[in-house]
């Protein structure tokens, strides 16, 4: 990691409790760099997290950090920006966290549009508790509690964020790193709820159940897996198909003349 | 060519092999530890891909001379 983003680091805690090749290291690196990127200071900013896998990005964070109850990470962020409303309030969020037990909290935090920054670290399952289905598991996979494969579809996050009425909604992937950073540092600049979904891959509780192989063949399939959303747009329904995008959602980029 | 100083911290690497297996250059080799070591380092052209998605946090790249380069044709990053 770069010298200058050393300082974001407990580094007494590390090596972290991720396994070996776990996404959200790369999430965390992405987010060490946008917040150095933005220059805030230090005294101004805080990191409010939840339960899982996710929820501990927190601990490894030379900031004033949080460690918040299941599923209630955006109810103690909004607390803490009522409270102090200069601070620059990030939360970290996993998908089961997010969307399950916190969903209840995740749309009704987007409709009251507090200026806080939800990352979402999507792996697609509940890692930390031994690989049970989320709400963001998507349909046909497998884990602990669908041996089968999954029969439900998935929430759709990015228009649930949309639809509940953030103003600011981006996905990217552990891959597309440069991307995830920019969205990750243009939230924190939105003033309003933001929501960004960082895709991280889980070989142990996620891929190992559904084949998907090493660390390096999780991060090739985010790669051949999600395009740009405008590119998204112009295809083909049929040419959409294992496909998913991503880039910012909402607001929609202006197009660009003569389009 | 020797472009950078790439260093893998021991202690936080846990051998995941995403270096191993993304850098453009192959400058990173497994070891018999389950780690990864820097085994050709005058391959480095400081892409700086490694250090990037480095889920350990572990890789540190220093370019020598001019700064980063971009990553060759073909290779990985968006």
């Amino acid at each position: 990691m770069e010298e200058a983003l050393e300082g974001y680091l407990r580094s007494g805690m590390l090596p972290h409790m991720w396994c070996a090749g776990c996404g959200n290291g790369i999430v965390l690196h992405c987010l060490i760099r946008a917040l150095h990127e933005l220059e805030l200071p230090r005294e101004k900013l805080a990191v409010v997290a939840g339960i899982g896998c996710a929820g501990r990005a927190a601990g490894y964070l030379n900031l004033d950090t949080l460690h918040a109850t299941h599923g209630r990470a955006l109810t103690f962020a909004t607390g803490v920006k009522l409270a102090n409303p200069d601070l620059t309030v990030v939360v970290l969020m996993g998908d089961g966290d997010a969307t399950a037990i916190g969903g209840n909290h995740l749309i009704h935090a987007a409709r009251r549009d507090l200026d806080l920054t939800a990352v979402v670290f999507n792996n697609s399952i509940y890692g930390m508790t031994g690989g049970q289905h989320s709400p963001l598991t998507p349909q046909g996979s497998i884990s602990t509690t669908a041996p089968e494969g999954s029969n439900q579809r998935p929430f759709d996050l990015p228009h649930l964020a949309r639809g509940a009425g953030a103003g600011f909604v981006a996905r990217a992937t552990t891959y597309h790193h440069r991307l995830l950073t920019r969205l990750i540092e243009n939230g924190i600049r939105h003033r309003g709820f933001a929501l960004v979904e960082a895709v991280t891959y889980c070989p142990t509780a996620f891929g190992r159940h559904n084949k998907m192989g090493s660390p390096v063949e999780g991060l090739r399939w985010q790669r051949d897996h999600f395009v740009d959303i405008e590119k998204y747009m112009g295809l083909p329904e049929k040419d959409r198909i294992g496909k998913e995008p991503m880039g910012l959602f909402y607001p929609a980029p202006e197009p660009e003349w003569p389009d | 060519m020797g472009g950078a100083l790439v260093r893998v911290d021991e202690k936080r690497c846990k051998g995941c092999g995403i270096c191993v297996g993304l850098c453009p250059r192959r400058v990173f080799v497994p070891d018999e530890r389950g780690k990864v070591r820097v085994g050709r380092p005058e391959e480095c052209v400081a892409c700086g891909l490694c250090d990037s998605l480095c889920p350990d946090l572990a890789i540190t790249v220093e370019p020598r001379g001019k700064g980063r380069k971009e990553a060759p044709a073909g290779a990985a990053a968006v």
